[in-house]
């Protein structure tokens, strides 16, 4: 069953769904889209280190990933009026990625895989990798639930049931980064933060607790996988895009059945 | 050591600064007490309580809280953002789960039974406000920490709503601390008011603090009511610019 290129890709999706949308559902309610952005623009410059340096892409894009989430969460704690500066380290992030990849002469051939993901072409070994990468995350998650819930919804309250807001942020940033390494061949650095905001978005106005906004946004995110792909291999369309479009699309149906 | 909290000589620093928000502070609140702190904006109220909770570094001196106190607290300005679908009934399970009958309880003690199943950002103010007050009943605080816990309401809000505060302490036993800008309704609420401002101005019961001519350099014409409601003997000095001059 493994043998077949576009059974490995649904279920490569599918895997990325799964931590897209609890993440996603964090991205959504502390605010963090343009911290998604910066994050995922970053693992760009992982790609042109890691083929430099001959060492897995996925380590490198996870590493750099991970200090720049580490950069942007230490910014944010320290000031309020951030969203300019994450700007600036977004666009920055990308740009010098860019810049750095045209320095890898085999990069520069499929370097829009790595913009937009190559999700037809995820191997065995990357399947592996990703289910692997993902159940590391949900469990990670599932095992700090209670404590992410509450550092999101309130600082002052989490401090006062003795728990660390900026561990709880650490968390969130390391899972962030896993899921970016993850994803940097299935959607790819420019479609990171689309997966992770607009199937959370779509789900928030369907959901009327934050478990169920995470099942939803999860479930949403599975369908825009498969609606994608199954657009991919019947309209000829860029896997990537489609799979997002479809999130998108999903989104606005989602706006007529608001409920809170 | 019988108090509940005892610190002395908290001095704190502005975040990243030099300059003191707090100054050599001593305080102490006992079991069952009701303890208020006033000031103006910037006074370091916030920060004070926020120190006793062990939330803030602390450039000089120390906080003692007994072993094992349970702390109910309700922070300044909750904001919930609409961005959470939150009921709640689930938020009074964070962090910590809760069974229903405990929930339904302090629900019904802080006079919003029933609201379950609303979402956090469908309540009123003043609804909220008493939500987050049953929160912090869950486990049995034996002490309540409140800052400003009235923000945002009318009047008839803040008066019942201390009027609240009084009846759950008398029914639990429960000491409060709290944080208010309501000089008129909070110290007739209170046993012991602390005016600050950088350091402690002054001390004591009630009346004694609003006839403490540095209370009344620091709130002015509204000390005047304080005193009107407390029909305490004063010489009608009311130069109260020669205090703030002085202080």
């Amino acid at each position: 069953m493994l043998d077949d290129f576009f059974i490995r890709a649904v279920l490569a999706g599918l895997g990325i769904a799964a931590v897209a949308g609890p993440l996603g559902s964090f991205v959504v309610w502390r605010r963090m889209a343009y911290f998604g952005d910066a994050t995922a623009h970053a693992a760009i410059l992982g790609v042109a280190i890691s083929l430099a340096f001959q060492v897995s892409i996925y380590a490198g894009t996870m590493l750099v990933a991970l200090a720049m989430a580490l950069a942007v969460s230490a910014l944010v704690a320290r000031e309020q009026a951030m969203d300019t500066m994450l700007g600036v380290l977004s666009h920055s992030a990308l740009a010098i990625g860019l810049v750095a990849i045209s320095f890898v002469p085999q990069a520069r051939s499929d370097l829009s895989a790595y913009l937009f993901g190559d999700i037809l072409a995820v191997g065995r070994g990357d399947l592996a990798l990703i289910w692997a990468g993902a159940a590391g995350v949900l469990a990670l998650l599932a095992w700090r639930w209670q404590r992410l819930l509450t550092a999101s919804l309130n600082e002052e309250l989490a401090m006062a049931a003795g728990i660390d807001p900026r561990v709880e942020r650490l968390v969130l940033s390391l899972a962030l980064a896993v899921l970016v390494a993850l994803s940097i061949r299935v959607v790819g650095s420019l479609l990171i933060s689309a997966m992770l905001i607009v199937p959370a978005a779509a789900a928030r106005g369907l959901s009327r607790s934050p478990e169920r906004m995470v099942g939803n946004a999860t479930l949403i995110a599975a369908l825009a996988v498969m609606g994608g792909l199954w657009a991919s291999l019947h309209l000829d369309t860029p896997a990537g895009p489609s799979i997002i479009t479809a999130a998108a699309a999903i989104f606005m149906v989602s706006q007529a059945f608001r409920r809170a | 050591m019988t108090a509940l909290i005892q610190a002395s000589g908290l001095t704190i620093l502005r975040p990243g600064g030099s300059e003191t928000v707090l100054q050599g502070v001593d305080f102490q609140i006992r079991p069952g007490e009701i303890v208020t702190v006033v000031g103006p904006n910037g006074s370091g109220k916030s920060s004070l309580v926020r120190a006793l909770l062990g939330h803030m570094p602390l450039a000089a001196g120390r906080v003692e809280r007994r072993p094992g106190l349970r702390i109910g607290y309700v922070p300044q300005r909750v904001q919930v953002d609409t961005t959470i679908p939150m009921t709640v009934r689930r938020f009074l399970s964070l962090p910590r789960r809760v069974g229903d009958r405990d929930a339904a309880r302090v629900l019904a003690r802080t006079g919003v039974g029933g609201v379950e199943a609303r979402q956090l950002t469908q309540l009123s103010g003043g609804q909220f406000q008493r939500v987050l007050l049953a929160r912090a009943l869950l486990h049995d605080p034996q002490l309540l920490v409140l800052d400003e816990p009235t923000q945002g309401l009318d009047q008839p809000g803040i008066v019942a709503f201390y009027k609240l505060i009084e009846e759950v302490r008398r029914q639990t036993g429960a000491a409060v601390l709290m944080v208010s800008h309501d000089l008129l309704v909070v110290m007739r609420a209170s046993d012991r008011v602390i005016c600050l401002n950088g350091h402690v101005c002054c001390e004591g019961t009630p009346q004694h603090v609003s006839s403490a001519p540095e209370y009344r350099a620091l709130f002015g014409a509204e000390s005047e009511g304080t005193l009107a409601l407390y029909r305490h003997h004063h010489d009608h000095d009311h130069d109260h610019h020669h205090h703030a001059g002085a202080h």
